[in-house]
């Protein structure tokens, strides 16, 4: 905490003394008040409501698509050799080479948004559902096999279960790019949002209130791993057995 | 012999996956006659005259060049400063939550602020490269460094090695594998931003030359971008791939040995 004061006030003192030009740089003091300000005015919570939508809308198509997907390809040999060249070769594609072809097909609304989230979310959720399916104790699956577990049994008993601590890391990276994506959208398609509001303050020299945004996007994407994080750990509380065999591996 | 062939099938089935669906996309934008979705062959021909070689040098090589000097210089600060935080607990707790806060905005809305302060030339796009990827390759070093084999450091100890022979010696190679994760991460991230930031303001680069084509509705120059970067992306990280294996070589031997 220390770290932080010294760091704002250091900013402060530079910014007052010119030593940065306090064009660009505005002292802390004003960017916290238009902050202040900017809290209690509906424009700003419409900005973050809109970028949480688009998130929102992306991670639950990206996860809606790739963990049906992921258990698909990652139970089957045949079936992961036929997809494994052909993810490989989409995974590493910058989702933001889409941007004008989502303009063109989509128009610059929420549907561009939403769709460049989606799919920049889907390839690390996928491949981590894949991993996680492929990542199941032997012992636990022969087990279940000798306790005359069926097929069907075996996926929703044991092969899941042990794949879910994979999932939530997934979706807490995918989580993080769905919501870049959606910043990016806002700035270079200009769909509303937190990105559309930084680049119009900057553009119409409000510095302060740009920087202000800047700290909400920040908190936004802070807050949202914060939760993710929180999530994982009570999901690798529910599954004492996975953290052992991990431990054991090491 | 039916092991064999089952694993010559396999590989079979990788590659023809890939085929089909390229074929698909021949056949299908053949003759969707879709303004969009040009043919696949139309597309091909515009990628062979714009990108062979005639955009090389005004789009190709300026993107390049800022992707590389972000990514150089986002090393180049990160392991140092990152190799100082992981081995000084107190430094690390007084910027943990700066690092904690800045990591978490999401890397476009840094972009404003460069363009604000730096303008909208290559110093505002190498500058936004490194400062978004520096992260990774930070937070890997640092946790890399902290998690140096105790043993290994009171063993350097008892034999005397320090200073600079120490990490050179013990902890770089130790923390070498966490601290190539962070550069794989931190390389596809400055991809993405040699791309926004050429989209947001650029008069060249590849990514101003596929915003540039949309807007014109020169639909076919415009997909050829998107291939260009598809396979731009792929060559990449393949290459570091390859650089990664090499360079943690005896990593992945000691690591091998270990488990049998």
């Amino acid at each position: 905490m220390a770290g932080i004061a010294v760091a704002l006030l250091l900013a402060e003192a530079a910014s007052r003394a010119e030593v940065l030009p306090s064009t660009y740089f505005p002292p802390v003091s004003r960017t916290v008040v238009t902050l202040a300000g900017e809290l209690g005015q509906g424009a700003l919570w419409a900005a973050v409501g809109h970028t949480l939508q688009g998130w929102a809308l992306g991670l639950g198509l990206a996860a809606a698509l790739a963990i049906p997907a992921g258990v698909a390809i990652g139970t089957s040999a045949v079936r992961y050799r036929a997809c494994r060249m052909l993810i490989e070769f989409l995974r590493p594609i910058p989702s933001v080479a889409l941007i004008p072809l989502a303009i063109l097909v989509y128009g610059i609304g929420l549907e561009s948004k939403v769709f460049l989230a989606a799919f920049a979310a889907l390839w690390p959720l996928l491949i981590q559902t894949v991993y996680g399916m492929q990542d199941v104790d032997p012992v636990a699956l022969d087990t279940a096999r000798v306790f005359g577990l069926r097929r069907s049994e075996r996926l929703t008993r044991v092969v899941l279960p042990s794949a879910v601590p994979y999932v939530a890391t997934g979706l807490r990276i995918s989580s993080t790019v769905a919501l870049i994506l959606a910043v990016t959208a806002e700035l270079v398609i200009g769909s509303a949002g937190l990105g559309r509001e930084i680049n119009a303050a900057r553009a119409g020299g409000a510095t302060d209130l740009m920087y202000a945004l800047i700290i909400v996007t920040g908190l936004v994407g802070w807050g949202l791993n914060g939760i993710f994080s929180r999530v994982e750990r009570r999901v690798l509380r529910w599954h004492p057995a996975h953290r052992t065999v991990e431990g054991s591996a090491a | 012999m039916t092991a064999m062939w089952r694993r010559v099938r396999l590989i079979l089935l990788e590659l023809a996956v890939p085929a089909a669906v390229v074929v698909a996309w021949w056949v299908w934008s053949a003759n969707a006659d879709n303004f969009y979705f040009p043919p696949l062959a139309e597309i091909l021909r515009t990628f062979a005259d714009t990108w062979v070689f005639e955009r090389v040098g005004t789009d190709v090589v300026p993107s390049l060049a800022r992707l590389g000097a972000g990514f150089a210089i986002a090393v180049a600060v990160s392991i140092p400063l990152g190799t100082a935080l992981g081995l000084s607990t107190g430094a690390r707790r007084v910027t943990e939550p700066i690092v904690e806060f800045v990591r978490a905005i999401p890397p476009p809305a840094l972009l404003p602020f460069a363009i604000l302060v730096l303008g909208v030339g290559d110093a505002m796009k190498v500058f936004v490269i490194a400062l978004v990827g520096l992260w990774p390759i930070l937070l890997n070093t640092i946790d890399g460094v902290r998690g140096v084999d105790h043993t290994m450091l009171e063993t350097a100890r008892v034999y005397g090695v320090r200073g600079p022979e120490r990490l050179r010696r013990v902890i770089w190679p130790a923390a070498l594998p966490q601290i190539f994760a962070g550069m794989r991460t931190s390389l596809s991230l400055a991809l993405i931003l040699m791309v926004i930031s050429e989209m947001v303001a650029s008069t060249s680069g590849i990514g101003y030359f596929i915003l540039q084509s949309e807007r014109s509705f020169d639909i076919p120059e415009m997909w050829s971008g998107i291939v260009l970067l598809g396979l731009l992306g792929y060559l990449l990280n393949a290459a570091f791939a390859l650089v990664e294996r090499r360079v943690l070589r005896w990593h992945r031997g000691a690591r091998a040995s270990a488990l049998q």
